[in-house]
């Protein structure tokens, strides 16, 4: 993050040049201008008194018959000159104010904090009254007075600023080492928030211009006979009826000025802050279509769902879901097809970014821009939600599907009472008073046994424990009548206990209300327990689609069952390393060409990293996309015993080597 | 001295107290207190501070000897400091300013004719500000969200850049020309009619509006990005409801903040403004009275702009306790 960079980055941006070149403009005016038009502004023409525009005086002339527009761009100079010595008195004061408690001993310091903490919410302008009467009106009271009013946010900005570098490790290591807290602070805290220190004095030079102009204005700054533009301007106002330009000039000229500060100033911080380097990109149309077309060239979507009807809660057919990222789009989910039938559990397992959770949003029609979703068919309750106006579905949903989410501490509203965030799912849905709506809330809540619903109902989320919160949750998606129920990770924020209680819950919904379950989880320990059906989901796909009581005997994934052993057991061998998957699942934006487990199988070929498999169902329904599938009793030559520090400390690209030299060991 | 021991036990107790409102009231309180007394101090050695005699400064240099010894008895001014420093706090207690310098008129009775014309100009700025910028901002955000209309996202950052650029005072002179001067829909200057309210007013509200829409849209745009929203859009609530019951209440915080802000920002934008009119407020008062020395009249009008600061602060920061009491009070 050194000067270079932030200079370049003005350069680059419009915004930077735009403002380089007014700069430019104002520099190149305070330094010529007083000697190009310096005479002209000066001469006093008595037969052109007070006069408005004319080509001879662009800008009219004054009292005395001078032309205003001369005496506006020699002004130039005075104005220029005034602001930045100001900001420099202001800059140098407010360091030595801000940096002075660091070194000072503690009783002398800390009422200078204090002192500081107390000027710094005071309006600047105000201070500078103050310091303009101390110091006198005219140039230099004005000057003084400026720099001082500026000098505690500096001391503020010197504080905050040296605060965060006092705290690095480079700084410890000085005050281990002796060095004097003088010397720290000139050798090791000054040059690092010099940069934007000086950032902010170019921003400040701006408000200084605007602020002298003021200043001048109201007579309290530059005096007769010197002008700047602040003066010009109140004598341009006295007489805006004869001649409103010779008001407006020095207007403009004092606006253009402080922009040509503040920009450079912003675009600097811009720079240095590295927002210059969030870049827009461009919808490709091509990638759009391509993941917009349904059923084009799509392995994981030859089995749509057969099933249809009454019974059939949730279809999903071919299902994607893209996000427009500063690389361009990525699909994390990429054709994905099941059904849920009425009452159903099932269950979604993946690793993190296996595209679960963003499925189940999709499905339930709460993925936002920048996301988009393209479906063959995503029909809830024999509604096609894919065709339907958002308008038209929004009681169905509303009333007919829950959802869960994973964190009851950031999914509940913190400035509003449980009880009212319940009731509002019943009561914008359905014609009832909001008397009944909140009846119902405290119903829902006895029914999840919350403990005292009626109390409970009037806290605020956090006064609640994260158990009782997720309770809250579910509570607030049986305020209507749901046939679906998706719980994404409900458990996961949760300590293993609630976990139990949480899970014994659902369950119990779902046998008391008949509703259906998609329950998203990583843990697939969690889902064999709770879940008639089980998908297991790698890099955006499904992978495998299996009753959950065959999950032990019958999976036929090698990741199924790699992910099924790598589950630790209570009797398991503890000196033994905790067992896991080598390597990681690759990225969204980075799908290889073939399999996507391919890199982190044990049995891929050469066909699997060619051509990726389709999920293909079996007579009994079971589906499973892989080349080489494990036949029921075979023995599991997935796992690799391994210790999370080995793996911890692999980079990404010595995950495929290792895999390898693990695999041919295993061999 | 066992007694002073013990009251101390106690003072520290309570300030310590289980309560964290009472600790927050204590800490606030006593901040406020002393920002107040540094004010006072402040604004006591102004007259002090000045070169010269400042009585021999404001009468002007012909003023009879005696004239000047007069008044410098009148105003306390032969007393040692530390005397006049306690006068002058115990003068504050009564309400007693001091003295105009020049017309012997007393500063809170000046003080009293002048501040409610600042007052009204300030509130009805800040009113306008808020009605205006909240729903814009809001609108803003939602119309903006996940990257939605680009064009209307850079026309809208650009106007406000630009808006919030022009000092209120040259805002000032522009519509000063435009609306009074060429059109002559509103009175140039001073406080005559109901019309001569406007301009000053929408001088002082356009670039804290600029700056406001542009806080309350990123503000709101964070909240719309929260998972609570996501819930709220579960609960599939109709959009409106989204956005008033659920993201507004929780950018309230930043919109206070801002609110204490712009009240004290108001202090420099009418003294500017003020002069502009000609308005009759305490702006053009204190100009005035630096222009012509009259230092005991200043003293009192810092006073009461610096003392109006520190209330808004305070206010502000209870104000946001009482919303929000896990993040205000637990900062130590």
């Amino acid at each position: 993050m050194s000067a270079r960079t932030a200079w370049s980055g003005i350069v680059r941006s419009p915004l930077g040049i735009t403002a380089l070149a007014l700069m430019l403009l104002v520099t190149l005016g305070a330094i010529f201008a007083p000697i190009i038009w310096g005479a002209q502004a000066e001469q006093v023409n008595p037969a052109a008194i007070t006069q408005g525009p004319s080509a001879e005086h662009l800008l009219g002339t004054d009292t005395l018959g001078r032309d205003v527009l001369a005496r506006v761009l020699v002004a130039t100079r005075l104005s220029v000159v005034l602001a930045v010595i100001a900001v420099i008195i202001g800059v140098v004061a407010g360091t030595l104010l801000g940096t002075a408690p660091s070194v000072l001993p503690r009783w002398l310091g800390r009422p200078i904090v204090g002192f500081v903490n107390i000027a710094v919410a005071f309006p600047g302008l105000l201070l500078a009254l103050f310091f303009a009467v101390i110091f006198g009106v005219g140039s230099t009271g004005a000057v003084l007075a400026i720099g001082f009013a500026m000098a505690p946010q500096f001391a503020r900005l010197t504080q905050t600023l040296s605060a965060a570098i006092a705290g690095r490790d480079f700084i410890s290591a000085a005050q281990v080492a002796g060095v004097s807290r003088v010397r720290i602070l000139i050798r090791h805290i000054l040059p690092n928030i010099g940069e934007p220190l000086i950032v902010n004095a170019t921003v400040a030079a701006g408000s200084a211009l605007l602020a002298f102009a003021g200043l001048s204005f109201l007579g309290l700054g530059v005096q007769v006979p010197e002008y700047d533009w602040g003066r010009l301007l109140g004598e341009g106002l006295n007489r805006i009826y004869l001649n409103p330009a010779a008001a407006l000039g020095p207007a403009v000229a004092v606006v253009i000025a402080g922009l040509a500060f503040n920009l450079l100033g912003e675009t600097a911080a811009a720079a240095l802050g590295g927002r210059s380097a969030r870049r827009r990109h461009r919808l490709p149309a091509i990638a759009l279509s391509a993941a917009s077309t349904p059923g084009a060239s799509t392995p994981g979507a030859t089995q749509p769902a057969q099933v249809d009807g009454e019974e059939v809660v949730l279809l999903v057919d071919d299902l994607r879901v893209s996000f427009l990222t500063p690389s361009g789009w990525v699909t994390p989910v990429r054709g994905v097809s099941f059904t849920v039938s009425r009452g159903e559990a099932i269950g979604v397992v993946g690793e993190s970014g296996s595209g679960k959770s963003l499925t189940a949003l999709a499905a339930a029609r709460l993925i936002e821009r920048p996301g988009h979703v393209a479906a063959a068919r995503l029909d809830f309750c024999g509604t096609p939600l894919m065709t339907t106006s958002d308008r038209a579905v929004r009681s169905l949903l509303g009333t007919s599907l829950a959802m869960v989410f994973q964190d009851p501490m950031t999914s509940f509203n913190p400035t509003r009472r449980i009880g009212s965030q319940l009731a509002e799912a019943s009561s914008e849905h359905q014609d009832i008073t909001r008397k009944q709506a909140m009846d119902r809330a405290i119903e829902r809540l006895q029914s999840v046994r919350v403990p005292a619903a009626a109390r409970r109902a009037r806290q605020y989320p956090h006064e609640f424990s994260g158990g009782m919160r997720q309770r809250a949750m579910i509570a607030m998606g049986l305020m209507n009548h749901p046939r679906l129920i998706i719980a994404d990770e409900p458990t996961t924020a949760l300590d293993v206990t609630v976990q139990r209680q949480v899970l014994q819950l659902l369950a119990g919904v779902r046998r008391d209300t008949d509703a259906a379950i998609l329950l998203i989880s990583h843990d697939i320990a969690v889902v064999a327990q709770t879940c008639d059906r089980v998908l297991v989901m790698y890099a955006g796909r499904i992978v495998e689609d299996l009753p959950a009581v065959t999950l032990h005997t019958e999976a036929r994934h090698p990741y199924t069952r790699a992910l099924l052993e790598v589950v630790p057991e209570l009797d398991a061998d503890r000196t033994e390393p905790l067992k896991m998957i080598p390597g990681r699942p690759p990225a969204p934006g980075a799908f290889p060409v073939g399999c996507a487990f391919a890199a982190r199988c044990p049995l891929a070929t050469e066909l699997c990293r060619e051509r990726d498999p389709e999920l293909v169902a079996d007579a009994e329904g079971h589906r499973v996309a892989c080349w080489h599938p494990v036949s029921g009793d075979a023995p599991v030559p997935v796992t690799i015993a391994t210790t999370a520090d080995e793996t911890a400390a692999d980079e990404t690209a010595a995950d495929e080597t290792a895999a390898e030299e693990e695999e041919t060991v295993l061999r | 001295m066992a007694s002073t021991t013990a009251t101390q036990a106690i003072l520290i107790r309570s300030a310590r107290s289980d309560n964290p409102w009472v600790s927050f009231l204590v800490r606030r309180g006593g901040q406020f207190l002393l920002s107040v007394w540094v004010l006072v101090t402040a604004a006591f050695l102004m007259i002090h501070l000045v070169p010269g005699d400042p009585v021999r400064a404001a009468l002007g240099l012909n003023a009879p000897a005696e004239l000047v010894e007069a008044r410098r008895a009148a105003l306390g001014l032969d007393q040692p400091l530390i005397v006049q420093y306690f006068r002058y706090i115990g003068g504050l207690f009564t309400g007693d300013m001091g003295t105009s310098m020049i017309t012997s008129q007393p500063v809170s009775e000046i003080i009293a004719t002048r501040l409610p014309a600042t007052l009204q100009l300030a509130l009805l700025a800040v009113v306008l500000v808020l009605l205006v910028s909240v729903p814009l901002g809001v609108t803003m955000a939602v119309a903006t969200r996940g990257g939605r209309r680009r064009g209307l996202e850079l026309a809208f950052a650009t106007g406000s850049v630009i808006l919030a650029a022009i000092p209120e005072f040259l805002l000032a002179v522009g519509l000063v020309y435009v609306f009074a001067v060429s059109l002559g829909w509103f009175p140039v200057a001073g406080n005559t009619a109901p019309l001569s309210l406007v301009l000053p007013v929408v001088a002082l509200a356009v670039g804290p509006i600029a700056v406001f829409s542009r806080i309350i849209r990123v503000e709101v745009l964070s909240v719309l990005g929260q998972d609570f929203i996501r819930t709220a859009r579960a609960k599939r609530l109709a959009p409106h409801r989204i956005y008033s019951r659920h993201a507004l209440p929780n950018a309230m915080t930043a919109t206070l903040t801002l609110t204490g802000l712009l009240l004290t920002g108001m202090v420099a934008g009418t003294v500017l403004v003020e002069n502009v009119f000609a308005w009759p407020g305490l702006g053009t008062m204190i100009v005035q009275s630096i222009l012509t020395k009259d230092y005991s009249v200043v003293q009192g009008i810092v006073l009461v702009y610096g003392v109006g600061v520190l209330i808004v602060n305070l206010v502000i920061d209870v104000i946001l306790a009482l919303l929000d009491p896990r993040s205000t009070i637990r900062e130590a």
